[in-house]
């Protein structure tokens, strides 16, 4: 999608600016059940920026991971360690870590002003594009032909982490 | 455009890092690493839309111009299967830790310090 009209640069600074708000509030509420609330709207924020720059698999892929599975399991472990939930305090550095985030900011920021990118048209030459028309063949196929051991061994770290999950949450009555 | 983006990458990298250091609840601290892997995830993909391909950059590189182009989205792929494979442990620990310890700070859990 090309940015060529006003709209879609009003929907992205918006997508931008709901992003990043939500994300600062997770790190700045002292509710940690309202903080992974707005986790849920971060993710989606980006699940939206996805969706305008040529990634509408991942954008889908997003919602349901992001949005759907780890939202709900972050809460499911809210809810699980709510009685031991004696707030969201902060740790002594907090001063130190903000400093440490603005400096990482502010080089990081530096570094990509100052580059000097070879960045592709907003109108995309011709085989980019058709590329981008049929992201999840194109994608389908680079995983099980290029990627293809990466892929497996993804599967075996789910199932691993899973099993791992299970094992680790099992009520113990036999020790 | 892809400054913009990376942009906001790193503001998003940068709250992340700064939640991870500065909150004493680990589901928070778990969250602000989400944060994190979301904002590589933005990076992966503006790189994926916006530079140019190795493919194009020198002729008779290759005609398979995917390849070059899908790059970045196929890592956010695997970074996402990474996420969540470890939140699921991570919450898993986490609800392990309540029950035994019956604490979830940070600063309580200072075992192997010693």
């Amino acid at each position: 999608m090309a940015f060529d009209n006003l709209f879609s640069e009003i929907v992205f600074w918006a997508l931008a600016v709901v992003t990043i708000g939500s994300a600062a509030l997770v790190v700045h509420l002292r509710s940690i059940f309202r903080a992974a609330l707005m986790l849920v709207v971060s993710f989606l924020g980006i699940a939206g920026i996805f969706a305008m720059v040529n990634a509408e698999f991942l954008a889908v892929v997003q919602v349901l991971v992001y949005g759907g599975g780890i939202a709900v399991l972050v809460i499911f472990a809210v809810m699980m360690t709510r009685d031991v939930d004696t707030g969201n305090r902060s740790t002594a550095v907090q001063p130190v870590a903000l400093m440490m985030g603005i400096a990482l900011l502010g080089a990081l920021a530096y570094s990509i002003v100052q580059a000097e990118w070879a960045v592709l048209p907003d109108s995309l030459p011709g085989p980019i594009a058709t590329v981008f028309v049929e992201t999840p063949t194109q994608l389908g196929r680079l995983l099980l032909s290029d990627y293809v051991l990466a892929f497996e061994v993804a599967g075996v770290l789910l199932l691993a982490a899973v099993i791992g999950a299970l094992s680790l949450v099992r009520e113990r009555n036999d020790a | 455009m892809l400054e913009r983006l990376l942009i906001i990458s790193a503001i998003l990298f940068c709250i992340g890092l700064y939640g991870v250091l500065s909150r004493r609840h680990i589901i928070a601290v778990i969250m602000s690493v989400e944060i994190m892997f979301n904002a590589v995830n933005v990076a992966l993909v503006a790189f994926s839309r916006y530079t140019v391909p190795a493919a194009l950059r020198f002729p008779g590189a290759g005609t398979d111009v995917e390849r070059f182009v899908l790059e970045g989205q196929t890592l956010a792929v695997f970074v996402i299967v990474v996420a969540a494979a470890e939140v699921a442990l991570g919450l898993a620990l986490i609800i392990a830790l309540a029950r035994q310890r019956d604490t979830i700070h940070i600063s309580d859990l200072s075992t192997l310090r010693r």
